[in-house]
């Protein structure tokens, strides 16, 4: 599905890096903590997100997708880098001039139970960004919640309920209409069907991908299931211990991913067809995710990598147009060589 | 010493309820199903179905308070557990079936090493001396595949990653080298690529061990690869059973159908995901006839009313539903004689 | 004119019969389905603990009694909780509960009389007044002061909340009760009205530091849980934050200890009227007629037992309540 190319939001180089202390002079003194620990959740990522379209990010624990959506929002502070809405730099806005920006951009949380408010109605809930904005007021605000419930299949005469006399996924649907109450332009979901049981799930995704064509919203769609990432992304980006490592458009990403790790991780998600569990052949990465505190050198992969070289522990590798439309980050393929399992043995195309 | 069929485990028309401020919630309701030696059942359902209730009940470590296992028979080796006074049931439990949980964060004391946890285990239930237990450990972490493992046994839990844990719970599970395994949703908190990792471990071990596994999961494709049989609930009741590759290829429930259709399939380029309607029943107040009935495609006025018979299918294959023999010759199969 | 509808979405919920309205859920107006909100579940479960009961009834029966009381005894006997019945010689002597002046059984005074002749029962019941009022005013201004520092403390976090809290550790280093006493002794006033108020700032002034603590506690593992995010997300204030969506998910031990204060300044001030530093005749409080009671333990026990046994009543019910309370909000103390 080609999205209207235009671009609606466009990160560069952001950096999310949480400081842990320690490598003081008391430390070493103290001989605890002698190395300066720095968790490096988002390190330098640079993506642009057209409008239109719901571009999925995919990665395991610990690799910072739920952090880069969150500093997006600044809801997490960046570190550094830039985060141009509309050309603005939403990254050194004053808080002033950010609050009124934030009517255009929302989120949607994973846990249904934690992301609305226990103490109030849901239709409070729902109000409240109409009041914070001065959109609505009185009987007119009361009148767009309930016409939001409806939107997102809640009957309207359960405003005055609690959170906590819904089901999840019903909870779910109000943190949607939430979202949607300031009518923005884009939302971070992040990762909003992995607390959902497998029935609910399919209605939430079928529900977010009509109210995206009803509205002409803009997704950034954060998930670990590569299932619904595929089902409900146009384009695709793979992240690992905070950097992107691949993008391209969700049917490519699946049939022909070039990143040994894209590939691992498609190969590990089971299928649920005997046959083909049965004959399939998988890629095993070997060991453990690392741990994002000072993270492996080079290319962050490597460590677990079936094809790494030498040079993969010494060279970053940037995100290169491999072929077109499709990135990856991965000193052994280029262009004119695309299949890492074509490549000679210790050769790094890439380089050149 | 097993019964005449070959079964190591029969669960013959267990009742578990528990009482809550809602009232009575009957969390598993009458199941019935058998396990054979070396096999794989695999348990799958949505939450509130009782595929969690079902496995406690069979080690009998349901809270009791609010909970109580009402009536039926676990026959695990020809004796029924649920008839067992307490000394006997723990003698059990960790030797001869051992289960592990879907939290590996939370199932480890955080308070003591590795080792000595495992040697627990041993000690209590095997007799070991101290050295003999260590060894023992040491001997089972490697078997799961924890990298140097000698130099690690004497770390805490903390010092380990998910996926590590994990494969320490099944190391202590399988410890004892019981006859069962009872994993319940081993792999939900897991990454992907570990989640991979931990379910090949567990083929593995049961290829070396003959270890039957009962496995319990929402999540289809698990229980496609790793299982021979599946029985799948809802509401308390067992809405399908079948082995597995009948069960993916020819579904006799609109429940299994539904589910079956609502897994996004990453291979096929799909429209509209199929969804099942509805949400899931208030277990404290059930209405009469069929839970599924207000969510099914397939729901007639008889569903409403009556409770829908258990309806067998082909050897094997059971289905709870008014309307089971046309929805599986729907699915391509061919029934048997009634 | 076509009267079909258009076809659903088929992603809305068919929310049919699992969410059947019952008559008795639907608001007056017919338009909304009443909701249960988790202070009225909390209720219910307080209900249910006997003994939490118990201590409600008796906690408002003292409270109503202490209110309306001497006002009742001044209109059907007449006399009020000063009165001292100068006219006549015989009387203005203690009697013991139910008897006259020559010993012969009399309905008049059921707790008896003190020294100079005055009710006591109506005596007991002004003193609770003034009782009562004390503990739940310093209560009041405790919450008030302590829920607002430890709100803003808790989210602030960082810097401000280290000097904060800083200052509270100092503040609950001081031993209070002699800061107290030096404070009355220092500042005495010359009217009961003064000396009270003198009292309540005293009173309050100690003990909101623990109410800080623990809500600034509990702020701090409420403020980054994601409706708190969301908030944030929505463009919310920082002060609408703190109070509209923080401090109400910490009502719940709050009120717990609330509860739990009211009986210890209560003690406190019975503690200081005892020792004369609190309330000043002719107001008088548990504490104070306990005090004039003490005196006379061997041959007027009844001056001593009556008002004791009264504030005995009151703070064990107290403390039922409160414990009952925090058996009914512990569910609702984590925010889910």
């Amino acid at each position: 599905m080609s999205a209207n190319e235009s671009t609606l939001l466009s990160i560069r180089d952001l950096k999310v890096h949480f400081d842990l202390g320690g490598g003081g002079p008391l430390d070493k003194l103290f001989g605890t903590n002698t190395v300066k620990r720095v968790v490096k959740a988002v390190d330098g990522v640079s993506i642009d997100i057209y409008k239109g379209e719901t571009l999925g990010l995919v990665g395991e624990s610990g690799c910072g997708k739920s952090t880069l959506g969150r500093a997006i929002l600044r809801l997490t502070e960046p570190t550094s880098g830039q985060v141009f809405y509309h050309d603005r730099d939403l990254a050194h806005l004053s808080s002033r001039q950010l609050r009124e920006q934030r009517r255009h951009l929302q989120i949607i949380f994973q846990d249904p139970y934690a992301s609305l408010n226990p103490r109030m109605t849901v239709g409070q809930i729902v109000g409240e960004p109409l009041e914070t904005f001065r959109l609505a007021r009185g009987r007119e605000a009361e009148q767009r919640v309930q016409e939001l419930l409806e939107t997102v299949g809640l009957n309207k005469r359960f405003i005055k309920r609690y959170p906590h006399e819904f089901s999840g996924g019903q909870r779910q649907r109000i943190g949607i209409a939430r979202a949607l109450a300031v009518d923005p332009d884009f939302i971070v979901a992040d990762e909003p069907i992995s607390a959902l049981d497998v029935s609910i799930q399919a209605q939430i995704m079928n529900l977010l991908e009509r109210l995206r064509r009803e509205k002409n919203l803009t997704y950034l769609f954060i998930s670990h299931d590569l299932r619904a990432i595929r089902h409900v992304s146009d384009r695709v980006a793979v992240m690992y211990l905070g950097k992107l490592v691949e993008i391209a458009d969700a049917k490519t990403i699946y049939h022909e991913p070039l990143m040994p790790y894209t590939k691992a991780l498609i190969s590990a998600v089971p299928v649920p067809d005997p046959q083909v569990e049965a004959t399939r052949q998988r890629i095993m990465l070997e060991g453990d995710v690392p741990s994002p505190i000072n993270p492996p050198t080079g290319c962050r992969f490597h460590t677990r990598c079936p094809y790494a070289i030498e040079a993969c522990k010494e060279v970053v590798p940037q995100l290169v147009e491999i072929k077109p439309a499709h990135f990856a980050a991965c000193i052994r393929i280029s262009s004119a060589q695309p299949h890492i399992e074509d490549v000679a043995p210790g050769a790094a195309p890439g380089l050149e | 010493m097993t019964s005449s069929d070959g079964n190591l485990l029969e669960v013959k028309n267990l009742r578990t309820h528990f009482d809550t401020e809602d009232g009575v919630v009957k969390a598993v309701d009458d199941i019935s199903f058998q396990l054979k030696r070396g096999e794989t059942l695999g348990i799958v359902g949505e939450s509130g179905s009782g595929k969690s209730v079902t496995n406690l009940s069979i080690i009998r470590l349901v809270p009791d308070p609010p909970g109580k296992i009402v009536s039926g028979e676990v026959i695990f080796n020809g004796s029924d557990l649920l008839l067992l006074p307490n000394d006997a049931i723990r003698k059990i439990r960790g030797r001869r079936i051992a289960m592990i949980f879907q939290d590996p964060m939370t199932s480890l004391n955080p308070f003591m090493k590795i080792s000595k946890q495992l040697m627990e285990m041993t000690q209590l239930h095997l007799g070991h001396s101290k050295a003999q237990a260590y060894d023992h450990a040491v001997r089972m972490l490697e078997t799961v595949g924890i990298p140097d493992a000698r130099g690690r046994a004497d770390s805490y839990p903390h010092e380990f990653s998910g996926g590590m844990r994990q494969r320490v719970m099944i190391a202590m599970a399988l410890s004892c080298e019981p006859e069962l395994l009872i994993a319940d949703e081993p792999t939900t908190a897991l990454d992907v690529t570990i989640q991979a990792q931990i379910l090949e471990l567990i083929k593995k071990l049961k290829r070396e061990t003959g270890t039957s596994v009962i496995l319990i999961t929402h999540d289809l494709g698990v229980v496609a690869g790793m299982t021979d049989h599946v029985i799948v609930m809802y509401a308390g009741k067992i809405f399908e059973q079948a082995r597995t590759a009948e069960l993916f290829s020819t579904p006799g429930n609109p429940y299994t159908k539904g589910l079956l259709r609502s897994v996004p399939d990453p291979t096929d380029e799909q429209g509209k995901l199929y969804q099942i309607p509805g949400l899931p029943p208030d277990m404290a107040h059930l209405k009469p006839g069929c839970p599924f009935a207000a969510r099914c495609d397939y729901a007639q006025d008889i569903c409403r009313r009556e409770f829908p018979p258990f309806v067998k299918l082909n050897q094997d294959h059971h289905s709870l539903c008014h309307f089971a023999r046309e929805v599986y010759t729907e699915s391509g199969g061919t029934p048997v004689e009634a | 004119m076509s009267t079909e509808k258009e076809p659903e979405p088929d992603d809305l919920v068919h929310i049919g019969p699992e969410m059947a309205v019952a008559e008795a859920d639907l608001h007056p107006d017919d338009a909304f389905v009443r909701g249960t909100s988790l202070w009225r579940d909390a209720w219910r479960r307080l209900l249910k603990n006997k003994l939490a009961v118990f201590g409600l009834v008796v906690v408002i029966v003292v409270t109503i009694a202490s209110i309306i009381g001497p006002t009742v005894i001044q209109h059907t006997f007449g006399f009020t909780p000063d009165y001292i019945p100068t006219h006549d010689q015989k009387l203005t002597k203690s009697m013991p509960p139910f008897k006259g002046p020559n010993n012969e059984f009399s309905w008049l005074h059921p707790m008896g009389t003190d020294n100079a002749g005055r009710d006591q029962l109506a005596r007991v019941l002004q003193g609770g007044q003034i009782s009562i009022f004390v503990a739940m005013v310093s209560t009041l201004v405790s919450l008030l002061i302590g829920v607002s520092y430890g709100a803003i403390a808790g989210y602030l976090g960082g810097r401000i909340d280290n000097v904060m809290m800083r200052l509270v550790d100092v503040l609950y280093s001081l031993p209070y009760v002699i800061v107290v006493i030096v404070l009355l002794s220092m500042f005495r006033s010359q009217t009961p009205r003064g000396q009270l108020t003198l009292l309540f700032i005293a009173l309050g002034s100690v003990s909101w530091l623990t109410m800080a603590r623990i809500v600034r506690g509990q702020i701090l593992s409420l403020k980054n849980q994601e409706f708190v995010l969301a908030a944030r997300a929505t463009g919310v204030s920082t002060s609408r934050i703190i109070f509209r969506h923080l401090v109400p998910n910490t009502l719940g031990p709050v009120i717990v200890y609330a509860t739990l204060t009211i009986p210890q300044i209560m003690l406190t001030e019975a503690f200081l009227s005892f020792l004369g530093f609190g309330v000043q005749p002719p107001l008088a409080s548990w504490g104070s007629l306990a005090a004039d009671g003490v005196q006379n333990i061997a041959i007027f026990p009844w001056q001593l037992i009556f008002p004791g046994a009264t504030m005995a009543l009151t703070l064990f019910s107290l403390n039922f309540l409160g414990d009952g309370l925090r058996d009914a909000l512990d569910p609702q103390m984590r925010t889910v």
